[in-house]
């Protein structure tokens, strides 16, 4: 998983050297940022299956315009439905309504049925519109969209160090692994399985305020005075303008067409 | 542990957002420039902890670590926490945006009142009293966020309220398993670097903190470069 974080990512926001981005990847990492929290905040307030569907399918086509693999993506899918599966399955049970079949005594209602497909459906829109519209770009260039957006800059700073040393310290925690490895440890369900891992644990912990200690060290010799200078090229254009509009208008669409359903049935 | 997009009720995801933009601006406020690389490092650390599964019966379990977040880091915990959710949720997929608030203050405030309740005490006693605690720490903080999903789910709608049962006791075994691992980790920093657990007024400056350090480098402690 730690790929996303690795070495060889580029610290500036200019990605991928010679590699040409994807169409979504080619608009202003802000316009996108915001889009995705829009779409995130409207399809989470959708009541009908119908419009939930369509946002869902909205996804689907902003998906096949970026160049994401599409196992990765369907895969990280099918890991956020793990956690939701048991709660969509028990949702039919709880729910009072119409009985609709009944398994083991259990009454399901056709109303918690529905909900629980609506939770479904809105849960996969709104990560498969996130995961297309903002998984493509670097988490340095999240860094410095987020700054161009306001967020508080100890905040970003923050993040920018934490993305700087996941990977050192994904590292790290594996050459420790590694070691017990070699001295023979297996991990299994036993006290000594969990000893071990929390000392390995706090090993990490221990090393990486050593390491922020010598890292604000050298910081502080190469002048560092509580700002990082955020150097980018981030222009809004027409087309990011005119990318806004389009995504604007068909959100307000099915929010609008969503309310109507309720008022006309 | 995460809650997705599109479960909870608007109410619920509001309340999330603003409880958690209060805890994010207490927790900067309490983050001085010079102490951004080690907060950043040690949310690092933590964003590890959750790439490091131990088995737990026949399955495996990732790590939260969240009480011993708070213990090292205190009130800092909210924002460094965040950030770990944050790149979880645009990078991985876990969680949602509309639920960002919501999991944060669910995973994040456990953790620190972990550290609030735990800290003083942890600073003050023997390795061993300090690994008790410190297992007690991370146990309490995973069983409030449980307590804390718990609540968001039921206050959705009563539909919610047997699934939200379920993943309270679906969650003990990681609360035991949690405590151990915490316990242990608590036990060898009380033991190599007795600093990072020292009260939060006793290292409010960088410059105290470094002072601490030095003091235990001089009581024969280990490097550990």
């Amino acid at each position: 998983m730690s790929h996303l974080f690795g070495h060889d990512q580029p610290l500036s926001v200019q990605a991928r050297g010679g590699h040409s981005p994807s169409f979504v990847g080619t608009f202003d990492p802000r316009v996108r940022v915001v889009a995705a929290c829009v779409f995130a905040i409207v399809v989470v307030a959708l009541h009908q299956i119908e419009f939930a569907l369509g946002a869902l399918i909205f996804a689907a086509i902003t998906m096949s315009l970026t160049d994401l693999p599409l196992r990765v993506t369907l895969k990280r899918m099918a890991a956020m439905d793990g956690f939701i599966i048991v709660m969509l399955v028990m949702l039919p049970f709880t729910t009072p309504g119409t009985p609709m079949f009944s398994v083991l005594g259990a009454e399901a209602s056709k109303e918690g049925l529905m909900h629980a497909i609506l939770v479904g459906i809105r849960a996969n829109a709104v990560v498969l519109m996130m995961l297309s519209l903002l998984s493509g770009m670097t988490p340095v260039t999240l860094g410095h969209t987020l700054y161009r957006l306001k967020c508080p800059p100890v905040l970003v700073h923050l993040m920018m160090f934490t993305v700087r040393y996941i990977s050192v310290l994904h590292d790290e925690y594996h050459r420790l692994r590694m070691a017990m490895k070699l001295r023979g440890f297996k991990a299994r369900n036993n006290a000594h399985t969990y000893r071990s891992f929390g000392y390995l644990f706090g090993m990490l912990v221990v090393r990486s305020l050593e390491r922020a200690e010598r890292v604000l060290e050298a910081m502080k010799c190469r002048g560092f005075s509580g700002h990082f200078p955020m150097i980018d090229d981030l222009a809004f254009k027409r087309r990011d303008g005119a990318f806004a509009v389009f995504f604007l208008a068909l959100i307000i669409a099915l929010v609008l067409m969503d309310r109507m359903y309720v008022v006309a049935y | 542990m995460h809650i997705v997009d599109g479960a909870l009720a608007p109410e619920v995801l509001i309340g999330g957002g603003v409880l958690a933009v209060a805890g994010l601006s207490l927790g900067l406020r309490k983050l001085p420039i010079d102490k951004i690389p080690a907060t950043g490092v040690l949310s690092a650390t933590f964003f590890v902890a959750s790439l490091i599964h131990v088995p737990v019966g026949p399955s495996s379990v990732h790590l939260i670590m969240s009480g011993l977040a708070g213990l090292v880091l205190g009130w800092t915990a909210f924002p460094a926490l965040f950030v770990g959710l944050l790149l979880q949720a645009v990078f991985f997929g876990f969680g949602g945006l509309t639920v960002l608030g919501v999991n944060t203050v669910n995973i994040a405030f456990p953790a620190v009142l972990a550290g609030l309740l735990f800290r003083g005490m942890v600073s003050r006693s023997s390795p061993v009293t300090a690994a008790v605690l410190g297992g007690c720490a991370g146990a309490f903080s995973i069983a409030l966020t449980t307590v804390f999903v718990a609540i968001s789910l039921a206050l959705s709608g009563d539909a919610f309220v047997p699934a939200a049962k379920l993943v309270f006791f679906a969650h003990i075994p990681i609360m035991v398993v949690e405590g151990l691992v915490s316990a242990a980790s608590v036990y060898l920093i009380a033991k190599v670097k007795p600093a990072l657990l020292q009260a939060a007024d006793q290292t409010s400056g960088f410059e105290m903190q470094a002072t601490a350090t030095l003091r235990a480098k001089q009581a024969g402690e280990a490097s550990n470069g």
